[in-house]
């Protein structure tokens, strides 16, 4: 089959590898129909997380339809299905109290070693996303295997197109989870740091949750643009700052919480050579580690920070006092998926969510060298890419032609 | 000028002043030492092979939640089915009388094997063993089953203490070629807790562009 490949450091590639094969019984074959790029696949492509090994078949985002089953399997061939990122058992510790992406199982033996000395406790695991978390073969391809198929995958109805339903993923839960942990009470005040498609998510899960006003905060002018489609008020940081306007707008008290749908991009490892690089990037190259600080020193006193934004290891100048004297909640973690993914599909059955309009590009699977490219680089026109293995090479189907804010 | 100068001897300032914290830390250290080797009695709760780490003896342990009552674990935990949970066991071959003859993966392609005879069975909560004089490795441990707090099941203790061969240096090496007894016992106890949880041993066999791996094998 076809599959999209990491080969290192801003290198993807499109090869011919085996199919996979049904391994364990509780495992699932899907032929993958949609399959998203995510803003952490760029953490890969820039190679800020370790434990990737050239050849790895990428993808965390994607659906199918399921072609082979293992025996115990609950699924049947021809059901259409939506997987989430986290691999999880569903009768551990964690995936009985619903704390899915800490899922004890997952990560298979031979690959726990790393994170349980790196974090402390092995991490859980994801499709297609580097050895630390398992190592398994991503969706990007023209098929996958998906362990543990009867808990996991979501079976959607006839009547839902795939861009309807394939952010059930990973980014809409997400989006959900990072307003849930922000445990927004009626008339907040929800300040979202980046407008990126979790940020989008969240600004919409936010206001159904109850927030009266979401100011959203990014640089990018479609990005910007989708978040007041969506219902935010939003801030150029460019243009002004952040904190003086967020204060100015809610009577100098600061925002009820405030939510970083960011990340650092920025990953500290035991290594002295990759923590210095960390560093490198700390001090140099972007104002992303900024969002997170910011964050803490906008939000008001008794305040609640939610960080769905990726970090992997250790922060510089981080304002723990300023988090402690202020008195603030910090809600963080990889989502569990499969907490959300019942009560998501409803709602957008019912309409609550646009899940659509952030698409800006279809393109073939094909074309995934390109797509990451762009995806890397131009932010602002690429707001959301999805490849369709069944696409002609070359074609490229651009969505969205958004005005600029 | 005078600030080249000086800008010209730092090095070796901070160079003797780096020496110097050095020793101060090496010193600390032989003294923390020997402060613990005066001790008695450990003060600790802790279990005791988190306390006991000196002596030429490996000693070490792992403990794991396992979502399932002990007795279940106890009646799962047979010679037949180590295989399915134990990567490094090549055959397990009963003598008689407690004693059982372990072929087991050492570094390097090679095997080993191991006589033990179990000394000690509680059903349902603990089994013991010790190596007989014939086994190439020296070896004892213990595996135990209590149960968790709050029914979340059952805390597996495993226990196991041996006589690295090339000891210290030999111990490094084995886990370098991640075929050190430590390193296979805590993944061993992984798999057979993903097992009881979840029915099969977790794997991540899948494709890859890599043309020395198999889809439907593990791979690191």
């Amino acid at each position: 089959m076809r599959a999209v490949t990491w080969q290192g450091r801003h290198k993807v590639s499109v090869e011919t590898v085996p199919d996979p094969e049904i391994v364990n019984p509780r495992d699932a074959i899907l032929r993958v129909t949609s399959t998203a790029i995510c803003g952490s696949d760029l953490h890969l492509y820039d190679r800020y997380i370790p434990g990737m090994r050239a050849g790895d078949v990428l993808g965390h985002e994607f659906m199918g339809e399921v072609v082979d089953t293992g025996a115990a399997s609950t699924l049947e061939k021809g059901q259409r299905v939506v997987v989430p990122f986290t691999i999880s058992c569903g009768q551990c510790f964690f995936c009985e109290r619903q704390l899915y992406s800490a899922c004890d199982n997952a990560n298979p033996s031979e690959t726990r070693d790393a994170s349980d000395v790196m974090m402390g406790h092995a991490m859980g695991a994801a499709f297609g996303y580097a050895h630390l978390t398992g190592g398994y073969a991503g969706g990007q391809a023209e098929y996958v295997r998906v362990p543990y198929s009867d808990v996991g995958p979501v079976v959607i109805p006839e009547d839902l197109a795939d861009d309807d339903v394939l952010f059930l993923s990973d980014i809409l839960p997400t989006g959900w989870q990072a307003a849930l942990n922000a445990d927004i009470e009626p008339g907040d005040t929800v300040a979202i740091w980046g407008c990126g498609p979790v940020g989008l998510f969240t600004i919409q899960s936010a206001l159904l949750l109850g927030a009266a006003r979401v100011i959203a905060i990014d640089h990018f002018p479609t990005r910007l643009a989708l978040a007041r489609k969506y219902g935010a008020e939003v801030l150029d940081y460019r243009e002004v700052d952040v904190r003086e306007a967020l204060d100015e707008m809610t009577g100098g008290i600061g925002p009820d919480a405030c939510i970083d749908c960011v990340g650092m991009e920025s990953h500290g490892f035991t290594l002295d050579n990759v923590v210095d690089q960390v560093k490198a990037k700390f001090y140099l190259a972007t104002e992303r580690p900024h969002a997170l600080r910011q964050a803490i020193l906008a939000c008001r006193k008794g305040g609640r920070l939610s960080i769905p934004g990726v970090y992997g290891g250790f922060a510089d100048k981080f304002p723990l006092g300023q988090l402690m004297e202020k008195g603030l909640t910090v809600k963080s973690g990889q989502t569990h998926v499969q907490r959300y993914t019942g009560e998501l599909l409803r709602m957008i059955r019912e309409g609550k969510f646009d899940t659509v309009s952030l698409i800006s590009h279809h393109a073939s699977l094909e074309d995934a060298a390109d797509m990451y490219r762009h995806w890397h680089d131009e932010q602002n026109l690429y707001t959301k890419i999805v490849l369709k293995p069944g696409m002609a090479r070359g074609t490229v189907r651009a969505v969205q032609a958004m005005e600029q804010a | 000028m005078p600030g080249e100068q000086r800008g010209d001897r730092r090095p070796l300032y901070t160079a003797v002043a780096g020496l110097g914290l050095a020793a101060a830390g090496i010193g600390f250290a032989a003294l923390q030492r020997s402060k613990r080797k005066k001790r008695a009695e450990p003060i600790s709760d802790a279990p005791h092979w988190t306390l006991e780490k000196q002596g030429s003896r490996a000693l070490f342990g792992k403990s794991l939640l396992i979502n399932r009552p002990k007795e279940a674990l106890f009646a799962a935990w047979t010679v037949e089915r180590f295989p399915e949970f134990m990567e490094n066991v090549v055959t397990v071959e009963p003598l008689g009388d407690g004693v059982s003859r372990w072929t087991v993966k050492a570094p390097a392609g090679r095997k080993v094997t191991l006589v033990n005879r179990i000394t000690r069975v509680i059903p349902g909560e603990a089994i013991s063993w010790q190596s007989e004089p014939e086994s190439d490795i020296a070896n004892s441990g213990e595996v135990r089953f209590d149960d968790a707090p709050g029914g979340r099941g059952t805390y597996v203790h495993l226990i196991l203490a041996y006589e690295p061969p090339g000891r210290a240096l030999g111990r490094l090496g084995a886990k370098l070629l991640q075929r050190e007894p430590e390193v296979q016992a805590r993944r061993d106890l992984h798999r057979f807790k993903q097992l009881m949880e979840t029915g099969e041993v977790t794997t991540n066999a899948g494709p890859s562009a890599r043309a020395s791996e198999h889809p439907a094998k593990s791979h690191i």
